[in-house]
């Protein structure tokens, strides 16, 4: 391993790298141009001029508000369904061996593992089955449950890392479960919480595939776009809330890399 | 951490022992770890089994019931009628069309992902590597409906791809191209090569990252060492490289077939009107409502990922993950 490092990458192998990441990241810088044109009626290139009144037009329109906030409201009650079904069920898994113990792993996993579509239609076949109505609640219910595995995935992590000897120190000083949870289990596995939370923030902020059956009539602000992209209306306004959805679900993965970034297993690969 | 924790909040060194409920329902858990554990568990497990377990069975059922089709009621009675309706040519050819689909895009994402990952785990040290790694994630992030966005306005006959393309004098490529049967179409934003390249665009991350983590564990010397022995670099990738990398690119390859098989947004979005298994399974309990058919649909892609999995098992591919 000592040579690793100070040779340099052929040419070729840069020159593919780099237009690798070229081809993931023009297509979003796009977005950010189209936001500013003047065409209404296409999506002609180049711009044939440059605006900003079209932030003013999406600014004053009720549905766009309407679906922001119900996107905002789900994604805050499924994140913290997520993070206290997550938490338990890492501390449960990282504490103890028990029998089962892949089989919770495999549990939690699965949601996000099968495709969407299928974990969206077995939710809308089972509301169907036990007739419920589509509601708010009914997008939260699924949300949450692919929401649990970024909270659980970064916390199994944080937990690895935290030794178990300081929980008996805890003890022998006296300490209760409940004081040595307050004291030095949350402390330490805080940031990464913070993490997953934001992850999941940041998944149900932007799942439309599951939401799609699980709706109903409500619009989250995904569904919204998908309508748009279906049934063009107003392409200048969907240019600028495709622009700020972007930077909004852009920042919780910063954070997020920042609050783990020391060794963890970083946030975000487990997507 | 923890110490700064415990310095800002100055106790005794013994704590005393705080009594009441609390104090014995802490006692409990200490004496009997296994009721803490059935405790922590029982309301993850609950949610999971009831939600999402139920759920999936629910689908199963659903699957076995069939659909009157002068009434358009569900008949909620057990009946392998539904499945013989899938097994009509048209459904097949839906079926043949996505798994054909899945592959090709697997098969191009690990040949552009190949690179990155090799450069990210190799070359790339300190600032460039947390570079590589915030350029790999953010567009993994970033909102899927905006990715199919931007590539329907890169694709549009009036969009930023035509005009490069005249620029370079090359549009009679592209009208070439799209006067191809099949691959073919008015414009990109209406072929099946405009939903191959945005499926190829979209799970690109996925398929990078396991590539990525598999390269990492290669160590240098062994690259160096095979070229030391006179292998060109060509013989390097064939034999030392590309074996290593294997199980993370077929631990890649399940994220990219996997989504592929379930999508039906981007192959409505962008796409001609041929049906791929996801967008049957929409029109089918939605416009059709026949959610029979939509359920025994669905157990298509589980019973291609099923066998796929095993495949991937056998090949060591989850130790990549």
């Amino acid at each position: 391993m000592r040579s690793d490092g100070s040779s340099s990458a052929p040419l070729g192998l840069k020159v593919a790298a780099a237009c690798g990441l070229l081809f993931l990241h023009l297509p979003i810088l796009l977005i950010f141009i189209y936001a500013f044109t003047t065409e209404e009626r296409s999506f002609v290139w180049p711009p044939p001029g440059l605006t900003t009144q079209w932030f003013a037009v999406t600014w004053n329109r009720p549905d766009v508000w309407e679906a922001l906030s119900l996107s905002v409201r789900v994604a805050a009650i499924s994140t913290l369904v997520a993070l206290v079904l997550g938490t338990l069920c890492a501390a449960a898994v990282s504490r103890t061996r028990f029998f089962g113990r892949e089989t919770i792993s495999l549990l939690v996993i699965l949601p996000i593992a099968l495709p969407g579509i299928i974990t969206g239609i077995a939710l809308r076949s089972a509301f169907s089955l036990a007739e419920i109505p589509f509601s708010f609640w009914t997008i939260v219910l699924g949300h949450a449950t692919f929401c649990v595995v970024v909270v659980y995935n970064n916390a199994v992590a944080r937990l690895r890392r935290t030794s178990g000897s300081m929980i008996e120190a805890s003890m022998d000083l006296g300490a209760d479960g409940f004081q040595t949870f307050r004291h030095v289990v949350l402390p330490n596995i805080a940031t990464a919480l913070l993490a997953g939370g934001m992850l999941a923030f940041a998944l149900s902020f932007d799942e439309v595939i599951v939401t799609t059956f699980t709706a109903g009539q409500q619009q989250t602000l995904p569904i919204w776009m998908l309508e748009e992209l279906i049934r063009p209306r107003q392409r200048p306004v969907t240019n600028v809330v495709a622009m700020v959805v972007v930077l909004v679900t852009l920042l919780p993965i910063l954070v997020a890399y920042y609050l783990t970034q020391n060794g963890d297993q970083i946030a975000g690969s487990g997507k | 951490m923890t110490v700064a924790a415990l310095n800002s909040n100055p106790a005794p060194a013994i704590l005393p022992g705080s009594g009441g409920v609390r104090g014995s329902l802490s006692d409990l858990f200490w004496r009997r770890p296994k009721l803490l554990l059935l405790l922590m568990l029982l309301p993850p497990v609950l949610w999971l089994g009831i939600v999402y377990i139920g759920s999936l069975f629910a689908l199963l059922l659903q699957s076995f019931f069939s659909i009157d089709e002068f009434s358009g009621l569900i008949n909620r009675q057990f009946t392998l009628k539904t499945y013989g309706d899938l097994l009509q040519a048209a459904n097949l050819d839906i079926i043949l069309r996505t798994v054909t689909m899945a592959a090709l895009v697997t098969f191009v994402s690990a040949i552009i992902a190949f690179p990155i990952a090799y450069y990210a785990a190799r070359y790339a040290r300190g600032r460039w590597k947390a570079l590589f790694y915030l350029g790999i994630m953010l567009p993994l992030w970033s909102s899927y409906l905006v990715k199919i966005y931007a590539w329907k306005l890169i694709l549009a006959k009036e969009g930023i791809l035509t005009w490069l393309l005249a620029k370079l004098h090359l549009l009679w490529l592209l009208d070439g191209w799209l006067s191809l049967p099949v691959v073919g179409g008015n414009s990109l934003s209406v072929s099946s090569t405009g939903t191959f390249i945005v499926f190829v665009y979209v799970w690109l991350p996925f398929m990078i990252l396991p590539v990525q983590a598999a390269l990492e564990r290669v160590p240098g010397n062994l690259v160096e060492a095979s070229s030391d022995l006179g292998a060109s670099p060509g013989q390097t990738f064939r034999n030392v490289l590309f074996p290593l990398a294997l199980p993370g690119i077929v631990a890649g390859s399940i994220f990219t077939f996997s989504l592929t098989l379930g999508d039906y947004i981007i192959p409505q979005i962008i796409g001609t009107s041929r049906l791929f298994i996801g967008q049957a399974v929409y029109s089918q309990q939605g416009t059709a409502g026949n959610i029979p058919l939509a359920a025994a649909f669905t157990v298509v892609p589980i019973v291609i990922m099923g066998f796929y999995l095993w495949g991937a098992k056998r090949m060591g591919a989850f130790d990549a993950l």
